[in-house]
């Protein structure tokens, strides 16, 4: 387990502020935030590059804040790889065993083995300015794996590649991930990303981790409005709570609906688009929430469609072609949005 | 219209291109063809000519492999650390390029001089580094040293320090990984300077002349040659220290350019 505790770390006009985690063995952890967030700056200070104001860091029971990094056993990857230009694609994947002056015969197995595991055999020879984006990644992880590390540092390192290889490396990632036990903490500005990859994510923002949580969790229950709006909550609202009944009514402006999150006072309410149901007509349902609107705009997105209609305020929500099919909806048309009260996700 | 503009402007910057390489070419050339190869061979059979070039060759030499080993530290802080005074050091380094150079030498007789602020020290032991091959090696060392460590500087600095970070994750030292990474990232832009700095030491000839007349290098050996026996008795000589150094000079660069394997991904 990787654990930190109160981290803190100047860098000119930034600083990594009370920064505390929980990473578990074998874990992939995202790390999510806005470019200058302090994600880089946080998994450097990780692996060693930079000492820590003050806090501690932690890999299991033994505290490994000051150890360097070259005795952390630690694996890191570079968005732009980092591989040593003037060694071919062999000699990069070997460096760390060489390093650890392994013999030549062990060496040559674990770079042939890596090679076959990231389908990199017939690169050996190259060197990296002859390679293509993929190749690189594919390099740069098989020299982070040969040391075989405990933990496996990532930074960004999908954002240079097109949709179609990162989606094979989103798949190597997880495979590795899977089959090796590896704990991975993987740093991204990319929600998506973020979602297929985590098993927990921690947004971050100005230095500071915001939320810890599932990826669930983070993208259905934001705990501010920065993490709502950077997960891409689109129908948020702001405005006051209060008690009624035993349930709680969120009103912004003339519109109300019912939440079970129990909260007073001002707060924001988000609902994913994806948890409202559209109907022609009043349904009565368990549903506690049915509100009328107009449909202001319907872009088909291909596999759904997105329909923009305003209660009051603007909600979107997702319909699928067959849902649009069976109720031959138009812009302009009366209809009503339906959604549970539990979906109504209300935080300060 | 816009293609014929630019052509005008290509003329135009072609025209100022051959003016300058003429400019700075046909000096050279003239020299080679007043000495003629009579004045050539009477300079290759001139024994002095011979121990005063070889002279400014073992001075230039050390004077480059001084400042390597001394320059070398010094450019990889100025390339990755940032510290208080920095300008001011970069400053100091680039000071000898825009001093005239018989100021140089009078500054440092004063300091290496029988008198001077380190020189006397070394008097006391019966040492002299003024009008020696010390203070000739330091002369050329002052003038081109600058072309060294700002040339390392740029080799370390165009090598991206995450490379470092990378290395040192798998298990490298700080120092493996500057020898393993980035030494030979900057290997190029280090030949480079070196070349240039002993080019510029072998060259010098005002810092020299200040603080050692004796032993004589080849600059001031054409020069006493210029003043004994007039301009027809230095061009042969001038022309055969030329001739050699153009010669290394273009091998060197040439290892150089062929250097481009080590070049940044």
């Amino acid at each position: 387990m990787i654990r930190i505790e109160h981290l803190g770390k100047k860098w000119g006009n930034f600083s990594l502020k009370d920064i505390s985690l929980e990473i578990e063995d074998g874990e992939y952890f995202v790390i999510l935030g806005p470019t200058g967030a302090g994600k880089t700056l946080l998994l450097e200070t990780i692996a060693g590059f930079h000492l820590p104001d003050h806090g501690k860091i932690f890999a299991g029971e033994k505290e490994i804040t000051t150890l360097p990094s070259n005795e952390r056993g630690m694996g890191f990857i570079y968005q732009d790889y980092m591989l040593f230009p003037h060694m071919r694609v062999r000699d990069n994947i070997a460096y760390g065993l060489k390093i650890r002056e392994k013999d030549e015969e062990e060496i040559e197995r674990h770079v042939q083995k890596l090679a076959r595991m990231l389908h990199i055999e017939n690169i050996l020879e190259r060197y990296p300015q002859n390679l293509s984006g993929g190749e690189k990644q594919r390099v740069a992880i098989a020299r982070a794996l040969a040391i075989e590390p405990k933990v496996l540092l990532l930074d960004e390192p999908l954002a240079a590649l097109d949709e179609m290889l990162k989606g094979k490396i989103i798949e190597d990632l997880k495979r590795i991930n899977r089959e090796s036990k590896i704990t991975f903490i993987h740093v991204t500005h990319s929600r998506s990303d973020a979602i297929i990859l985590a098993d927990r994510i921690a947004v971050m923002k100005d230095g500071r981790i915001l939320q810890v949580g599932k990826a669930v969790d983070i993208f259905r229950k934001p705990i501010s409005k920065f993490v709502a709006e950077f997960v891409g909550v689109e129908n948020l609202f702001e405005g006051e709570a209060e008690r009624r009944d035993g349930i709680t009514v969120f009103r912004s402006g003339e519109m109300e609906m019912y939440s079970s999150v129990t909260m007073e006072g001002k707060v924001y309410a988000s609902i994913r688009p994806e948890d409202i149901i559209i109907s022609r007509e009043k349904m009565e349902s368990s549903a506690r929430n049915c509100m009328e609107g107009i449909i202001k705009e319907m872009v088909d997105m291909g596999n759904i469609i997105r329909v923009n209609i305003d209660c009051g305020l603007p909600f979107m929500v997702n319909i699928t072609h067959e849902s649009m099919d069976e109720m031959h909806i138009s812009i302009g048309e009366r209809v009503y949005l339906i959604f549970k009260a539990q979906n109504v996700h209300l935080f300060r | 219209m816009m293609r014929e503009r630019h052509d005008v402007i290509v003329l135009l910057f072609a025209l100022a291109a051959v003016f300058i390489i003429a400019m700075l070419f046909l000096p050279v050339i003239n020299l080679l063809f007043s000495a003629g190869f009579e004045g050539l061979i009477q300079a290759i059979r001139d024994k002095n000519a011979w121990k005063a070039i070889f002279v400014s060759f073992e001075a230039a030499f050390f004077a480059t492999f001084l400042s390597f080993i001394l320059g070398t530290p010094l450019a990889y802080l100025l390339a990755r650390k940032r510290f208080p005074g920095k300008n001011l050091v970069e400053s100091i380094i680039d000071l000898p390029i825009v001093i005239p150079h018989t100021v140089a030498g009078i500054a440092l007789l004063l300091v290496l001089g029988r008198n001077g602020l380190i020189g006397a020290s070394f008097n006391k032991f019966g040492m002299r580094l003024a009008d020696s091959m010390a203070g000739i090696v330091a002369a050329m060392m002052f003038i081109s040293a600058p072309f060294f460590i700002n040339h390392a500087r740029e080799g370390f600095e165009s090598v991206d320090p995450r490379m470092e970070n990378v290395a040192m994750s798998l298990g490298a030292t700080r120092a493996k990984a500057m020898v393993t990474i980035t030494f030979p990232l900057s290997l190029r832009n280090m030949f480079v300077g070196a070349i240039m700095t002993w080019a510029r030491a072998i060259s010098e000839f005002g810092a020299v002349i200040v603080i050692a007349y004796f032993p004589m290098v080849a600059p001031t050996y054409i020069y006493s040659r210029y003043i004994e026996y007039g301009l027809s008795q230095a061009i042969p000589v001038a022309a055969l220290l030329l001739l050699i150094c153009v010669s290394i000079f273009i091998v060197l660069r040439a290892i150089a350019e062929r250097w481009r394997r080590y070049d940044k991904d």
